[in-house]
């Protein structure tokens, strides 16, 4: 051996250091150039902070673990492009605390199923699957209609996640409880939201206007997933990483 | 060849040390963990398993529905399965190959038992309850990320603490790989949990990364735990257990370092693989593919460096069934790590990405390989841990070997065809260059292969249940009086005198 590796094997601390050292290189060579090389997030225009019940939606998704079953990544390959949309980019997923990419598709990906089906049939077919798409295996989720949404801390979830980095402002935040309730409120003034959040989907999300249910909130998100960016504004030099 | 320096006879009890120095109450509580765990672990799997066969089983609860049995099946199987065993097996083969008794005494080791215990169930009930991060193989929340960073951390001092006490003059090899394993967990777990709570009172938390780069740091993260928990660690495990079983040195000293070194340096890189054609850029992700392909030759030393360590002694396969758990895992393990850097290609992970073609290559290093090698360790260990001449039966051992092949085999079959029949269907065009297949006519084409994949997954729980009666049975110290292999009848064979 080019080195007397025996020196390394009497001394538990010296192998301990260079074990630590070894193993750290790759991980420091891979994942600090993303933060730093400003091409990895694209610029595009659209792409804002989730509204809180859209954020509410996405805690449940996590909750449920939709992940495990669901990506939301569409691949540049010819048949996902056509089966999806448009590939993903890097700037979609840049307000994601975590990411919700996943690694399985045992259900179809999820990435731009906003605004694909209605309302009523998310709502049927969260409630009974089976009932809209018979050869479907997801699990029911019934329960979520029934549940009246819970996030009275709603506004510490906005200041969380701008200590690491989401642009929520002080409004933003004064105002996470009742733009909450406003989203899925048919007769709410929703002004200051849409100004707040562009292009959330506001009204009833779960057929039952009286209330504000975990359906709604989960339903809202599914709705707004892959609409924020303006494809038609995107140079396809700006894409490139 | 030469046989390793620290040769194999510093594990006898017999030095400065008698054997009731040793702290071997603590190890048999883990053997005792270890089983436990993985039969809850197989459970789950079969389980689930089935609910994708027939959705009807998710009960329409919300405990019991797929998306939160799925991380409790693979923390159940890989933290609480694995990790009891390779906690268990490092202290006793730390404290045998070092001849010394562990660092600090039994406490702190009764602490990080209890302490890993407390973890298993925090992070259970929290799955269970819908709390998670949905990182995956990182899925329980920041509070118990802190418990176990706690557990872990005087995990470590205990073991490098023991080394530094040894008495054996170089640190065996099987101590590397555990070393390796406890340092490089500690660091990818601290950096891949990284979270701000919502509140000191609440059980959510957000990711301090967000988007491709929380995706490659978990996948950094997730990877890793296949080369640091599931390799590195139970190479340790081999690197024990096979010769002390064949009554072998280690093969070859010198393919140990090279592999050793070039293992852990490798494996670091290959994370970016599990992100082809993803918002991650193309310069990492074929990064990770290149490191991934490299990360065969070194997988495949560890491979040549367990089997090899048979030579002469290959009958021992025939008469000692609890060795070929242990050499079939070795044979599982350079299966599984050749079939790797081949999903890890740009192209093929084309097709393979997002189906159960993944599953299947994760069950044969899970199943074959880890499962194994603990498998092939209990049936040594138990003996040894309970002062029993032998095991109870040696035959039941070769019955569970036989059923618990067959179920990983039908498993990895079913998965192959059904992961790649699920990419070719999803990328088939018609003549008139539609898509031809909905997505959900891909689910239905799938239901066969979930039954199958099913059976494998019961085979395989009702081989571990024979093991558990038999190990049962040996540490009551009961003996089965039954014909033995070949010609090793020898003087731990039961007495028959009233035949």
């Amino acid at each position: 051996m080019f080195i007397k590796h025996s020196i390394i094997e009497r001394n538990a601390i010296l192998m301990g250091v260079l074990t630590l050292i070894t193993v750290a290189i790759g991980g420091l060579v891979e994942i600090v150039p993303l933060f730093t090389i400003e091409t990895t997030i694209e610029k595009v225009q659209g792409m804002r902070p989730y509204s809180p019940l859209e954020l509410a939606g996405r805690n449940i998704y996590i909750r449920e673990g939709c992940y495990v079953c669901h990506s939301q990544q569409i691949r540049p390959l010819r048949d996902e492009v056509e089966r999806y949309g448009h590939y993903s980019l890097a700037a979609e997923s840049m307000y994601d605390h975590p990411f919700q990419w996943g690694s399985k598709r045992t259900g179809p990906d999820l990435a731009r199923v906003g605004g694909k089906y209605s309302n009523e049939w998310h709502a049927a077919h969260l409630i009974d699957p089976r009932s809209v798409v018979p050869e479907s295996i997801m699990p029911g989720y019934a329960f979520m209609a029934e549940r009246p949404l819970q996030m009275a801390d709603v506004a510490d979830h906005l200041k969380a996640l701008r200590v690491v980095g989401v642009p929520y402002s002080d409004e933003m935040v004064a105002q996470a409880k009742a733009d909450l309730a406003a989203q899925a409120d048919p007769d709410a003034d929703t002004d200051g939201l849409l100004k707040r959040y562009p292009k959330a989907k506001t009204g009833d999300f779960d057929g039952n206007p009286a209330r504000l249910t975990e359906l709604d909130a989960l339903i809202a998100y599914l709705q707004m997933l892959g609409t924020l960016v303006e494809f038609d504004k995107v140079q396809p030099g700006s894409l490139r990483q | 060849m030469s046989s390793t320096t620290a040769s194999l006879t510093g594990a006898s009890p017999i030095g400065a040390n008698p054997a009731d120095a040793y702290h071997e109450d603590v190890v048999r509580a883990f053997v005792i963990a270890t089983i436990f765990w993985g039969v809850a672990a197989f459970a789950a799997g079969v389980y689930i398993a089935l609910q994708l066969a027939f959705p009807a089983l998710n009960l329409g609860l919300e405990w019991t529905s797929f998306g939160r049995l799925r991380p409790l099946h693979t923390s159940a199987a890989i933290f609480a399965f694995g990790g009891n065993a390779l906690l268990g097996s490092s202290f006793y083969v730390v404290q045998r190959t070092c001849r010394a008794s562990l660092f600090g005494g039994a406490a702190p080791a009764w602490f990080v038992f209890f302490g890993y215990q407390f973890f298993i169930v925090l992070a259970a009930l929290g799955y269970m309850l819908g709390i998670t991060q949905s990182k995956e193989y990182a899925e329980p929340e920041w509070y118990v990320d802190l418990w176990l960073t706690l557990v872990w951390v005087v995990y470590l001092v205990i073991f490098v603490g023991t080394l530094i006490k040894r008495e054996e003059p170089h640190i065996y090899v099987a101590n590397w790989f555990y070393l390796a394993f406890i340092i490089t967990v500690a660091m990818l777990h601290i950096v891949n949990n990284l979270a701000i709570p919502v509140s000191p009172f609440s059980t959510k938390s957000y990711s301090l990364f967000s988007g491709v780069q929380d995706a490659l740091t978990q996948w950094w993260y997730g990877h890793n735990a296949v080369g640091f928990f599931l390799t590195a660690g139970f190479l340790g495990m081999m690197y024990y257990f096979i010769p002390k079983q064949a009554k072998r040195p280690v093969y070859s000293y010198r393919l140990s370092i090279v592999h050793f070194w070039s293992l852990i340096f490798l494996y670091i890189w290959a994370g970016p693989h599990h992100l082809h054609y993803t918002s991650l850029p193309d310069w990492a992700s074929t990064l990770g593919m290149v490191f991934s392909v490299m990360l065969w030759m070194p997988s495949w030393g560890g491979m040549i460096n367990g089997l090899m360590t048979l030579s002469g002694a290959w009958d021992k396969l025939r008469t000692d069934p609890g060795l070929r758990f242990s050499v079939t895992a070795v044979a599982f393990y350079g299966m599984a790590t050749f079939e790797g850097p081949v999903m890890s290609i740009r192209q093929v992970n084309a097709l393979s990405h997002y189906t159960d073609w993944t599953i299947g290559h994760v069950h044969s290093g899970a199943l074959g390989w880890n499962a194994f090698i603990t498998f092939g360790m209990l049936y040594y260990l138990v003996p040894a841990l309970w002062k029993r001449e032998r095991l109870y039966s040696i035959r039941l051992v070769s019955w569970h070997f036989w059923t618990a092949t067959i179920g990983i085999l039908l498993y990895i079959t079913s998965m192959w065809v059904s992961g790649i029949m699920q990419g070719l269907m999803w990328r088939a065009y018609d003549q008139l260059g539609f898509l031809q297949y909905s997505f959900v006519e891909t689910v239905q084409a799938m239901h066969p292969f979930y039954i199958i994949r099913a059976l494998g997954g019961l085979c395989f729980l009702t081989g571990a249940l024979i093991m558990v009666y038999n190990l049962w049975r040996t540490a009551r110290g009961d003996v089965r009086d039954e014909a033995p292999y070949g010609g090793t009848r020898g003087a731990s064979a039961p007495s028959t005198a009233a035949a």
